[in-house]
């Protein structure tokens, strides 16, 4: 675990674990046992992380949220509805498809990827949306809002919101909207209204505090359509819970692949939706090591990055204690990241609990790291990965080929024993114009190469 | 709702000066200002031209990066002054300089993350050291203020909370209780700027808080006129007005804050029915 971070864990958490998993060893020989489970935590506190750090006039409608997901959970007209729109409108079980040739460049482990990226419109976002618009329908909402930074969540809730007949709105900062122009134009075609937000950075966060303001003045008709498993409770394990379909599948998917489960799980992490989906399904497996790699942008060591739980200190921010990039005046710093589905400064507040207990390892992967890994997949397996998923895979490569070290000083199996499983949470259509401008793929006076410049992800 | 003698040495300034108003047959005007805006020594002057001309209590906002509860002027002006570099202990400097030189109660308003930061007892400590009467506190609910509960019982600090139309009667009567000096009736389902006329909501809001035992209620959140004021005045113990603040200080600096509050203050008399 790559923890620069001077701060010393918040107190509470397991030192023991941590400091086993700081020298390099296994968190515990079997954890799960005599333990209580990891999985279905319920919020709204995960160890001293998550609550509701919000403005009064918002807690009446976290409160009936709460009450009515309760209610949703144990009403099988309602899980029912989920299961069917995930097979005949997503396209689920998203497929697990074994990366041969990929994996030669990871140490010659057997690599696995889920393939969130064949979902309907894209990644992963698709499960979350479907279950809090189906949320908003049942009490009676007419409107959602939601904020989106690349537009992929824009988009997954403006397509919600057209199947189910709401009203969407989504602020987006208005350096986001010019660096994704066609994915604008992608929500209006879907129905939705999109909100430049031009206050503070522009960016993600600045689209947060947006749409905020706006469900304090309108919560009355609208519900907010978080994007990712962060924010007040019953956010963070809300939205969990309508991504844990990703583990729960993938878990069962390997069992019948290979007959057993995977010694590493890898996912990129922003607010870190698509990770714990996976994650939660592997938790009390005690055999399974899981890694969550944040944005490391141009190095964490440039202050140019989004590495929240690996640089950030604990801090409140859109409802949650959590991780958090900020100043020494409590103030937030702007991350930085090529992708802009990580570039967030804050994260999920179970990740900074798993963190802490040492269950699951944090570590930065850079923008270049990441790009090496786009590429590897594109010319490999014929798959176009989204930027932020190429971070998973180039954790992965990490992982692989320090199991192919153990292996090689005698510590371990063979490598080509080993099993390590890869989220592809979403598909990188979307970053073809940065990454043929990263590659310098562009003639230099097109106007694909005018557009790249400009960050455009179509 | 605790009266602020109850149980320990320290009284409540808040409080005591919104019964001050009361025992001059008058509600209480509360004004609003952002730190540092447009500079640390700005607000200082604005802040005792608010206390020479009929404020009496004065709220200092802490800029903050990411304040989901304030509409644009208020936005504009806090981004301004961490452009230009504002630092969160330079709150103390301003508290202490309006409360060397007036009897206004002086409170800090502050979204909860700097105050994280800096350590909930630090921070309350100096404070308190700078003559400060206590924290307004607009995300942070009763059921996650443990902490604050108990620095601000240790220095003798008001807490207090807000109270919305949308506040459950349970929710109500919580926050009620938890609350010291006054508790913050937000009059309006939105965030802070100047609107045309006061929400009817207020009122109710108000009621309900004072039959949830709040002895001092006062409304905030659109108030901006003299006729603001007079309505609110009817049936609220204090009247807080911000947006409508900031921007004169904005158009017509020191000057123009002392001309609006003494405005203002023409509305807190209950008219005779």
């Amino acid at each position: 675990m790559v923890r620069l971070m001077v701060d010393a864990p918040a107190a509470g958490s397991d030192e023991s674990t941590v400091d086993a998993f700081l020298q390099g060893g296994r968190p515990a020989e079997h954890p799960a046992q005599g333990e209580p489970s990891l999985r279905h935590a319920p919020g709204p506190y995960f160890g001293n992380y998550g609550g509701r750090w919000m403005p009064e006039s918002l807690i009446a409608a976290l409160d009936e949220l709460e009450d009515t997901f309760e209610k949703a959970k144990a009403d099988p007209e309602f899980t029912a509805q989920i299961a069917d729109l995930n097979k005949n409108y997503s396209g689920r079980p998203s497929l697990l498809t074994e990366a041969k040739r990929f994996a030669e460049h990871a140490g010659g482990v057997r690599i696995f990827l889920k393939r969130e990226d064949l979902n309907h419109t894209g990644s992963h976002k698709i499960n979350n949306v479907l279950g809090q618009a189906l949320l908003a329908k049942r009490m009676g909402k007419t409107r959602v809002i939601a904020e989106t930074g690349a537009g992929q969540h824009g988009v997954a809730s403006a397509t919600a919101a057209a199947l189910l007949g709401l009203e969407c709105v989504v602020y987006m900062g208005a350096e986001d909207c010019r660096r994704q122009s066609l994915n604008v134009a992608r929500m209006e075609l879907l129905g939705a209204t999109v909100i430049p937000v031009t206050n503070g950075s522009q960016t993600l966060k600045d689209a947060i505090n947006e749409a905020l303001r706006d469900w304090v003045a309108n919560v009355g008709n609208t519900h907010y359509l978080l994007g990712t498993a962060a924010g007040a409770h019953p956010f963070p394990a809300m939205v969990r819970y309508f991504h844990e379909v990703i583990g729960e599948e993938a878990r069962a998917q390997i069992l019948d692949q290979t007959g057993r489960l995977p010694d590493a799980v890898c996912a990129c992490i922003g607010g870190g939706s698509n990770a714990i989906g996976i994650f939660h399904g592997f938790l009390d497996d005690p055999s399974v090591k899981i890694y969550g790699f944040e944005a490391g942008g141009e190095g964490v060591e440039t202050g140019r990055h989004a590495a929240t739980i690996t640089l950030g200190k604990p801090g409140v921010l859109h409802g949650a204690r959590s991780y958090l990039m900020q100043d020494d005046d409590g103030q937030t710093i702007e991350s930085h990241s090529i992708s802009a589905g990580l570039d967030y400064p804050g994260v999920g507040p179970e990740h900074s609990y798993l963190a802490d207990i040492g269950r699951v390892s944090y570590e930065p992967i850079t923008d270049s790291e990441a790009m090496e890994a786009f590429r590897l997949l594109c010319r490999t397996e014929g798959i176009i990965p989204a930027i932020e998923s190429a971070h998973a895979l180039a954790g992965a490569i990490k992982v692989g080929q320090r199991l192919a070290a153990d292996a090689a000083a005698g510590k371990a199996t063979d490598a080509s024993e080993k099993i390590v499983m890869v989220n592809l949470s979403g598909r990188g259509d979307k970053d073809v114009a940065t990454a043929a401008e990263w590659f310098d793929l562009l003639d230099k006076d097109s106007p694909e190469a005018e557009i790249a410049k400009e960050g455009e992800q179509l | 709702m605790s009266t602020g003698q109850d149980g320990n040495q320290h009284a409540s300034k808040s409080a005591a000066a919104i019964d001050r108003a009361r025992a001059q047959g008058r509600a209480a005007l509360i004004g609003y200002l952002p730190a540092g805006y447009p500079s640390v020594k700005d607000t200082i002057a604005a802040g005792i031209a608010l206390a020479e001309n009929g404020a009496d209590l004065i709220e200092i906002g802490i800029p903050y990066s990411d304040p989901v509860m304030d509409g644009q002027v208020i936005q504009a002006a806090t981004t301004e002054a961490l452009a230009k570099g504002f630092h969160v202990r330079e709150v103390f400097d301003v508290v202490r300089g309006i409360t060397s030189k007036t009897d206004a109660a002086v409170l800090v308003m502050t979204y909860w993350n700097p105050v994280v930061r800096m350590g909930v007892d630090e921070f309350s400590r100096r404070l308190a050291e700078a003559g400060g009467a206590g924290l307004i506190t607009p995300d942070l609910i009763p059921d996650e203020a443990a902490e604050w509960m108990t620095a601000s019982d240790k220095y003798g600090l008001d807490r207090v909370f807000l109270v919305a139309p949308s506040s459950s009667p349970e929710r109500m009567k919580r926050t009620v209780d938890a609350s010291r000096g006054f508790v913050y009736a937000v009059s309006i389902m939105g965030v802070t700027g100047a609107r045309t006329s006061v929400s009817s909501a207020a009122r109710d809001v108000v009621a309900a808080a004072h039959a949830a035992g709040a002895e001092r209620v006062c409304v905030g959140l659109g108030v901006s006129t003299a006729s603001h004021v007079r309505e609110i005045a009817e049936y609220a113990d204090g009247v807080i007005v911000g947006t409508a603040l900031v921007a004169a200080i904005r158009d017509g600096g020191v000057d123009a804050v002392a001309s609006l509050t003494k405005d203002l203050s023409t509305g807190l008399t209950k008219e005779e029915a």
